[in-house]
């Protein structure tokens, strides 16, 4: 087979992607509002009751704004990877995966590949999100702009990978809420997201435990330190092993021998 | 994360690294920085913006100030009811000056020679001839005197009394009290306008900075500060600085943790920028580039970049830093 097939294979499914995406607007305008509430509502009422102290990789104090923002950006990462494990499963129940699986191409390629335009159709949201933030004084360098791009197509990847590998588990649309109550959530809060894990270790020792091998923590991190132009070893360590480990369990999981998608 | 294992490098620093060093190399200077629960002085090279030297002084320094030619600098060791001399080339205190009891503020006259010393607990202000290393003059003013600056035609001085609330003028030819205007409550700090027409007093508890009209030293204007989420009572100006343009002022609004920026002409304040907590005093760098203000509380100084007006970096220092002085390289 050569390379032009495997390249076709990917356009096509990054067309499906995005087409997917632009015709539900609702899906872009809710992957903006969501955010938005959490930066205009929510951190605003907690801009005076959470003091932020200088941490890395932050020079000087911040507002809670500018704190809560890159784990905003993750939660668009989050919701997008998680919607588009939730396409997976509609494909399943329509029957439409079944052309997919069609392809003569292997079938970890075909998940990299939806796995790397769902991460792709990701970004511009992520973006987006932060051209608005900017309004209300998230206001990192422009190199970090920059320095963003790589680090959210892979925390994207990271995070559709483990989708991709919990809806392999899911067998009805319906049982989707499970994802909501069970994953996003915990995953969001239980992270830096939110609060600096300082924060949570003054408050219980197993809240700051959970909180620091929660693979979205480092992926909020990353997030955090690449938009202020700086590099974070741990983070890209962590954040690059899961990567390799959620698209193994992804593919594991898809396999017809093996998973439970039988 | 533990933030012991974590490695932070700038990512671009093969790429950007001389065009960072290049837009951080300010007029180079060094900032000397008080640190009243320490006994120290922090200095911090404005061109890298680190802490380069701790200077051991007197017990409770508060305000310090340079002599015109930078040669030494003036120290108030408050526990130990004196000035301090340091002779700023080898950083050795050189002289103690009888400053009366408990100096807090002091302004050098614009003879290079005259300083006059706000005494807190004596309700004094005393004037010390430097090179004579004598007082030459001692004033009654208000309970708990504290702001003190002079006129740039040297020919007034102004005390601020933080309990009477209280400007005391004081002519200093005769170091006889002139005038007293009342401003709000709690008056800590004065600035004169560069044309010497206009004063700025601040008044912490009272949350306000009055404009006076230096001739007939009447209050003209009242700033008042509000900051979404932070309460009011909370406001409490001190420090205030003034452009050399005479376009835009500092105000440093202690616990509220932030420097309100003001237009000068309008009198309207224009933003509020977060700093650390506690924020008193501040000084300009030579060109202006950089605003410095000292954050008592959290023990560090906040670095304002003045054109941008964005805080850009807090320095750890020593515990509960006061005055401010810099003094070009």
């Amino acid at each position: 087979m050569n390379i032009s097939a495997w390249w076709q294979a990917f356009f096509g499914i990054l067309k499906r992607e995005l087409l997917r995406f632009v015709h539900q607007r609702t899906r872009f305008i809710s992957s903006l509002v969501r955010p938005f509430i959490w930066l205009a509502v929510f951190a605003a009422g907690f801009r005076a009751a959470l003091g932020i102290s200088i941490i890395e990789p932050y020079d000087t104090y911040i507002t809670y704004q500018v704190y809560i923002a890159p784990g905003l950006v993750a939660m668009v990462l989050l919701f997008n990877a998680m919607q588009s494990s939730l396409s997976m499963v509609y494909d399943r129940e329509m029957g439409s995966m079944r052309v997919l699986l069609m392809s003569p191409l292997p079938r970890w390629y075909l998940l990299l590949c939806k796995l790397t335009a769902s991460a792709l159709v990701s970004i511009p949201q992520a973006y987006a999100f932060l051209a608005i933030a900017w309004w209300f004084d998230v206001q990192p360098p422009a190199i970090g702009y920059l320095w963003l791009a790589p680090v959210l197509l892979v925390c994207g990847m990271v995070l559709g990978a483990l989708g991709l590998f919990i809806s392999s588990f899911i067998k009805q649309l319906e049982n989707f809420a499970g994802v909501m109550n069970f994953v996003i959530f915990p995953m969001f809060f239980l992270s830096s997201a939110l609060y600096p894990l300082w924060r949570m270790l003054e408050s219980s020792d197993w809240l700051y435990w959970l909180c620091s091998v929660n693979p979205f923590t480092f992926c909020v991190e990353l997030i955090r330190f690449s938009l202020y132009n700086q590099w974070n070893g741990e983070a890209a360590t962590v954040v690059t092993g899961c990567l390799i480990g959620f698209i193994a369990l992804a593919v594991w999981a898809f396999d017809p021998q093996r998973g439970a998608s039988r | 994360m533990p933030s012991h294992i974590k490695t932070k490098n700038c990512l671009p620093a093969l790429l950007f690294g001389a065009s960072l060093c290049l837009s951080q190399a300010a007029g180079a200077a060094t900032a000397y920085i008080s640190n009243e629960k320490d006994d120290s002085l922090s200095l911090i090279d404005l061109d890298t913006l680190e802490v380069i030297e701790t200077i051991d002084v007197g017990q409770r320094p508060r305000g310090i100030t340079f002599s015109q030619d930078y040669s030494k600098l003036y120290i108030c060791a408050s526990d130990d009811d004196t000035v301090q001399v340091m002779d700023v080339a080898t950083h050795t205190i050189i002289s103690n000056l009888p400053s009366g009891e408990d100096p807090e503020q002091f302004a050098l006259h614009p003879d290079d020679r005259r300083l006059y010393i706000a005494n807190e607990d004596n309700a004094l202000v005393t004037v010390v001839d430097t090179v004579k290393e004598q007082v030459i003059g001692q004033i009654d003013v208000g309970v708990e005197p504290e702001g003190m600056a002079i006129s740039p035609d040297g020919k007034v001085a102004v005390n601020t009394s933080e309990t009477t609330s209280m400007l005391h003028w004081i002519d200093t030819d005769t170091h006889e009290l002139i005038h007293n205007t009342r401003v709000d409550q709690r008056p800590r700090h004065v600035e004169f306008t560069k044309d010497g027409k206009l004063l700025w007093a601040s008044a912490e508890i009272g949350g306000t900075v009055a404009i006076i009209d230096v001739d007939s030293k009447e209050v003209i204007k009242k700033i008042r500060f509000e900051i979404r989420g932070i309460h009011g009572d909370k406001i409490q100006p001190v420090g205030i600085k003034l452009t050399d343009d005479g376009k835009t002022a500092f105000v440093a609004l202690g616990p509220a943790n932030h420097i309100a920026v003001v237009d000068a002409k309008t009198f309207e304040v224009i933003d509020y920028l977060l700093v650390g907590r506690r924020t008193w005093h501040m000084e300009f760098s030579p060109d202006e580039r950089y605003l410095l203000t000292t954050n008592g509380i959290s023990g560090d100084v906040s670095v304002i970049d003045v054109q941008k007006r964005k805080a850009i970096k807090s320095i750890r220092v020593g515990r509960f830093p006061w005055g401010v002085a810099v003094k070009p390289d």
